[in-house]
């Protein structure tokens, strides 16, 4: 890789960013459902560099006991990066940094689920990073709502996720590992379809016209996602409807 | 009849009057909790695509035997809450010490949720004719989002079925279904449940199994 400090980084060529984006552009999103057997509930899903696959199981019994609630389902939420996923090794297992964002994606979700209907019981949400290019927690909160979807858990509505950030005093949205690593500030949301913001975050700095900006610019792009990630779910209904006829000659 | 695939969060209609199963209201307006099939019909109902079996009071369920306690069966109805059978609801008085003898761990049995309370404690109880041990013939397992087709409006699909395959079937609510019958007839009732398995979602189900049946046992004789 192409030794870069702060100084001798230009973000805009032309009025485009690194990777050829306009500042207000998302990064290409793929999204994938039901991609884990064994899991109740699954997405992988590609933004940009980021790959991240989700798997939720439950409700289930609870283990260990003692954390059962009586009268709600809990969430348990893990995020974890794999080793491979960065290009230095990351040493394997949870570490503060995973916590934090486990913690806060849990924190994203759990407003939508309705928790109530799943008395002492556990909703466990695992998402791994599998490689990592900037905005790993909102590609791993918005694969983890596709995957509560798909495991047939009631919900409020759905949660889409994504990150604005400030580089060469400009404002752009979903930032990727360049602009996130050398840029002024980055602003990761969470959000209903309806606006209602679940988690929001922020490092580096911004003056509070460039942050309601930001959080306007992100909020466009989580609705963007939303769009994609509705459209994961139709198709995986679409290819489950057209797969079955064949099935039955094959059976015939 | 009206359907339309929706995810969680989907306006269905501005007219709180006609939230059904899997909506809820916000507003005035209702809106899908699931990701799944909408029916519009006077109620809008969204029938999910998958999801755990929740117990609810009068359904039959198969369940087995896992755990025997000192008044009361323990038994997995494929849900996240075990089923407790006490000994009280066993159709015979019998001892404690003799719990065993008559369901052991990994007996099989037919029984019906007599009730759940909000803790999501599972009340089962045998006294019934038709419920009680499994001793013969085969149960199969499907996801519980499907057994309403496999019943049919009123009881239309399942009561076809038990007249055209000679078969006696048992449906439990959390999926498992119990068939009993000759050889031949079991297996094309095993064959016709993963059908109506895989093409729950379609219409006009009903006719096509029928047709289904009618060429699989012109073929057998």
């Amino acid at each position: 890789m192409i030794a870069m400090d702060e100084t001798d980084i230009s973000f805009f060529k032309d009025g485009l960013r690194l990777d050829g984006r306009k500042a207000d552009e998302l990064r290409p999103v793929k999204i994938e459902v039901g991609v884990l057997a064994r899991a109740d509930g699954s997405c992988y899903i590609e933004m940009g560099g980021n790959k991240v696959i989700a798997a939720v199981y439950g409700p289930r019994e609870v283990h260990p006991r003692h954390l059962q609630e009586v009268t709600r389902a809990i969430v348990r939420y893990r995020y974890n990066m794999a080793s491979f996923s960065v290009e230095d090794r990351k040493r394997p297992g949870p570490d503060r940094r995973s916590y934090e964002l486990s913690k806060v994606s849990r924190e994203a979700l759990e407003p939508v689920i309705l928790t109530s209907f799943f008395p002492r019981s556990v909703i466990d949400v695992f998402v791994e990073v599998l490689q990592a290019d900037a905005g790993t927690r909102t590609a791993g909160i918005n694969a983890a709502a596709v995957a509560l979807a798909d495991a047939g858990i009631p919900m409020k509505s759905m949660i889409s996720s994504c990150a604005a950030g400030k580089v060469a005093d400009t404002i752009v949205l979903d930032p990727m590992k360049e602009e996130d690593n050398f840029g002024q500030a980055d602003l990761p949301i969470a959000m209903t379809p309806g606006g209602d913001i679940t988690l929001m975050q922020m490092d580096g700095s911004l003056t509070p016209d460039e942050f309601r900006q930001a959080v306007e610019l992100a909020m466009k792009g989580a609705r963007d996602i939303h769009e994609l990630q509705r459209e994961a779910l139709v198709k995986k209904y679409n290819q489950m409807t057209e797969l079955s006829p064949a099935e039955v000659h094959a059976c015939d | 009849m009206d359907r339309k695939l929706v995810v969680p969060g989907d306006l269905l209609s501005e007219d709180a009057k006609r939230s059904g199963e899997g909506t809820y209201i916000c507003n005035g307006s209702v809106y899908s909790l699931l990701y799944g099939l909408a029916n519009f019909r006077d109620k809008i109902n969204v029938i999910p695509l998958a999801g755990k079996y929740v117990p609810g009071p009068g359904d039959n369920v198969i369940g087995v035997v896992k755990d025997i306690t000192f008044s009361n069966w323990i038994v997995d109805i494929s849900s996240p809450y075990d089923g407790l059978l006490h000994i009280s609801e066993f159709p015979k008085r019998i001892e404690s010490e003799d719990m065993s003898k008559y369901l052991h761990i990994g007996s099989s049995i037919m029984a019906r949720v007599k009730d759940v309370d909000p803790t999501m404690k599972v009340e089962l109880t045998l006294n019934d004719r038709k419920l009680g041990l499994i001793r013969a013939g085969r149960v199969v397992e499907m996801s519980h989002t499907r057994v309403p087709r496999l019943i049919g409006k009123g009881g239309s699909m399942i009561s076809m079925l038990k007249k055209e395959l000679n078969c006696s079937i048992f449906v439990g609510q959390n999926g498992r279904i119990w068939i009993h019958g000759g050889a031949g007839d079991t297996d094309l009732a095993l064959k016709t449940i993963n059908l109506i398995e895989r093409e729950a979602h379609t219409s006009g189900l009903t006719d096509r199994v029928v047709a289904y049946l009618k060429r699989e046992k012109g073929a057998r004789s």
